[in-house]
């Protein structure tokens, strides 16, 4: 339905966006996550030929919409950042105007009255723009983009500014549209984009960053299965700690242990990072057993969006970082397909995979900093 | 085309620039009326017509002046620039919306024509031709003044700019009566708004002159779009 290639956009030296390539199918709902300035925004104004690139190509449904502009954007309903309203206008006004504008051929009335009940602004037809509350602004500017029904819906952080009645209908509303709409959204909330997407795209710094469903973002991230530990030891010192910590260490399968802060008296924490391939709990179990320790609290603790958010975007203004952002700058750090139901991953990922090994023990020397006297 | 067209009529009426623009014009003109024609007991409305270029002139910018300016401030443009149209249209819609209010403030003659019908007979040839003068340098006025109003995002900065730039092409006689060089004169006069208007109100209808009018229109439109393209590419 949408397809990018190659997308760069530079303003001057600044490169907003560079080389980005993504596909869209029918029926998809995509989300765009990134930090404010990622690129989201002039991703998608690129998409709604808004503002042109500087290179790539962009198709909408097979048509390049430097091409042929107008059948290109005819297949787009677009609600920007800042919905395109006049205020001066009264809701109804400003609809017939979008109806006419994109040359709507569906019956008038009966179209624009679909439109207002799905939106939730039939209340507020006759009302001028002007005087419209932030959620009834956003959403008559949902509405236009619905308008004329276009199979292809960008959405530019749409429920900014709806309070959170509004904002549950309106992700409903999207993921109902999603069934026949192929949706592009962005947001930097992430649960939002959890709640509603098929497919994540994260960009960070105009790059693809990760492209793929939460849980393959997140199993490529890390390949390890982390969880947290409390285990009682015998002493009841800080002593026991060290001890733990390092029998730990010796377990198969265990990559990495850390020793977190005193929950308990005496009783520590253990963050510990095992591979995927071995399941550790219970060689941890049997440790702990032959030890004559108790295992208070065992807690796998995978990765949520947020995570993988912060630790993508994030991760290049660690110190020691800009090492790792060096191969990942030219290429996306994740270019993941999938093909007949199986996850394919290109060799970028290894590339990223070590980016993120190097960058471990800058996370690491930041995590002990506020960590009270918690050591390995 | 149609419903940019539409719009911006409804915005001239709702946001009031049509009554400022209605009113003003038929208050000037109807003083130029009475003191340049019935006053001196004539029916030829040539002066009245020839008063009113200067008033063209720092009235259109008032048209003009929010027609793109506005749209890029309030991000409407965004909208308008998604949506299946052509640049051309957006454009044209805008330009023919201010064109047909300056149309209907000017066809204000009609009714002085119907006033000197009363007391005699009026000079139509006259009258239809300044009527058809005073059209053509409003097209040529109002391209002016939605080419600068693409240039800002301030309508007051394309409005002062649209009257600066009009005054400058007005001055443009007096300005080439100091050149020396021939050549050059001869450029600038040719280019002079005014001497061309100036002819039809002394009762020749050159075409030469219609065709510049026109040409102009065009050549600032087509000016207007290339800005609207241009930003795209920024």
């Amino acid at each position: 339905m949408i397809e990018v290639r190659n997308l760069t956009k530079r303003y001057g030296d600044k490169q907003a966006v560079n080389d980005i390539s993504f596909k869209v199918e029918k029926g998809e709902i995509l989300g765009f996550l990134g930090p404010n300035g990622a690129g989201k925004s002039t991703t998608m104004n690129m998409l709604t030929g808004y503002i042109s690139s500087t290179s790539g190509q962009i198709l909408v449904n097979g048509v390049d919409i430097l091409e042929d502009p107008i059948k290109a954007k005819s297949n787009i309903g677009y609600l920007p950042e800042i919905p395109p309203l006049y205020v001066d206008m009264t809701v109804d006004a400003y609809l017939g105007f979008m109806y006419d504008l994109k040359k709507c051929k569906l019956p008038r009335k009966a179209h624009l009255k679909e439109i207002c009940d799905l939106c939730k602004i039939s209340n507020v037809r006759s009302r001028l723009i002007r005087n419209l509350s932030k959620g009834y602004k956003q959403r008559v500017g949902l509405a236009q983009a619905l308008i004329n029904n276009p199979p292809v819906l960008i959405l530019d952080e749409p429920t900014v500014g709806l309070d959170p009645n509004q904002i549950i209908e309106i992700r409903t509303l999207i993921k109902k549209l999603g069934k026949n709409h192929t949706v592009i959204l962005s947001s930097h909330i992430l649960p939002e984009i959890q709640a509603v997407c098929d497919r994540i795209i994260i960009i960070n710094k105009g790059v693809v960053a990760a492209d793929g469903t939460a849980e393959e973002i997140a199993r490529n991230i890390t390949n390890e299965h982390k969880m947290t530990l409390r285990i009682e030891g015998s002493t009841h010192t800080a002593d026991d700690k060290k001890e733990i910590a390092a029998a730990l260490r010796q377990l198969d399968g265990i990559k990495y242990v850390r020793a977190d802060m005193e929950r308990e008296k005496g009783i520590y924490d253990y963050d510990v990072e095992a591979d995927e391939k071995t399941d550790v709990r219970r060689a941890v179990n049997q440790l702990c057993r032959d030890k004559g320790w108790n295992i208070l609290m065992l807690q796998l603790s995978d990765l949520t969006l947020e995570d993988i958010f912060l630790k993508i975007t994030m991760g290049d203004i660690m110190p020691g970082a800009e090492k790792a952002e060096k191969p990942a700058k030219d290429k996306p750090k994740f270019d993941l397909d999938i093909k007949d139901g199986e996850l394919v991953a290109t060799e970028v990922e290894e590339e990223a995979k070590e980016a993120l090994e190097e960058n471990l023990p800058a996370d690491q020397s930041f995590a002990d900093d506020d960590n009270k006297g918690g050591e390995e | 085309m149609g419903a940019i067209y539409r719009r911006e009529m409804g915005a001239f009426f709702t946001s009031g620039v049509a009554y400022v623009f209605l009113t003003v014009f038929t208050l000037l003109s109807g003083i130029f009326f009475f003191f340049g024609v019935i006053a001196s007991g004539t029916t030829e409305t040539s002066p009245l017509f020839s008063s009113m270029f200067i008033v063209v002139l720092f009235l259109i910018p008032i048209l003009t002046m929010k027609l793109l300016s506005e749209e890029k401030k309030n991000r409407t443009d965004q909208g308008l620039l998604t949506a299946p149209i052509g640049l051309w249209s957006i454009v044209l819609g805008k330009y023919f919306a201010a064109l047909t209010l300056f149309i209907i403030a000017e066809s204000v003659v009609f009714i002085y024509a119907g006033i000197l019908a009363y007391l005699g007979d009026v000079v139509w040839p006259s009258l239809l031709g300044n009527y058809f003068a005073m059209l053509f340098l409003g097209a040529a006025f109002i391209s002016v003044g939605l080419f600068i109003s693409s240039l800002t995002e301030n309508q007051m900065a394309a409005a002062v700019a649209s009257m600066l730039a009009l005054f400058v092409l007005y001055l443009f006689d007096s300005l080439a009566s100091n050149v020396s060089v021939e050549f050059i004169r001869k450029i600038m006069l040719s280019f002079s708004f005014y001497s061309r208007y100036l002819e039809f109100t002394h009762g020749v209808f050159n075409l030469t002159s219609v065709v510049f009018f026109v040409s102009t229109a065009f050549i600032f439109n087509f000016l207007t779009v290339r800005v609207l393209d241009k930003r795209r590419w920024g």
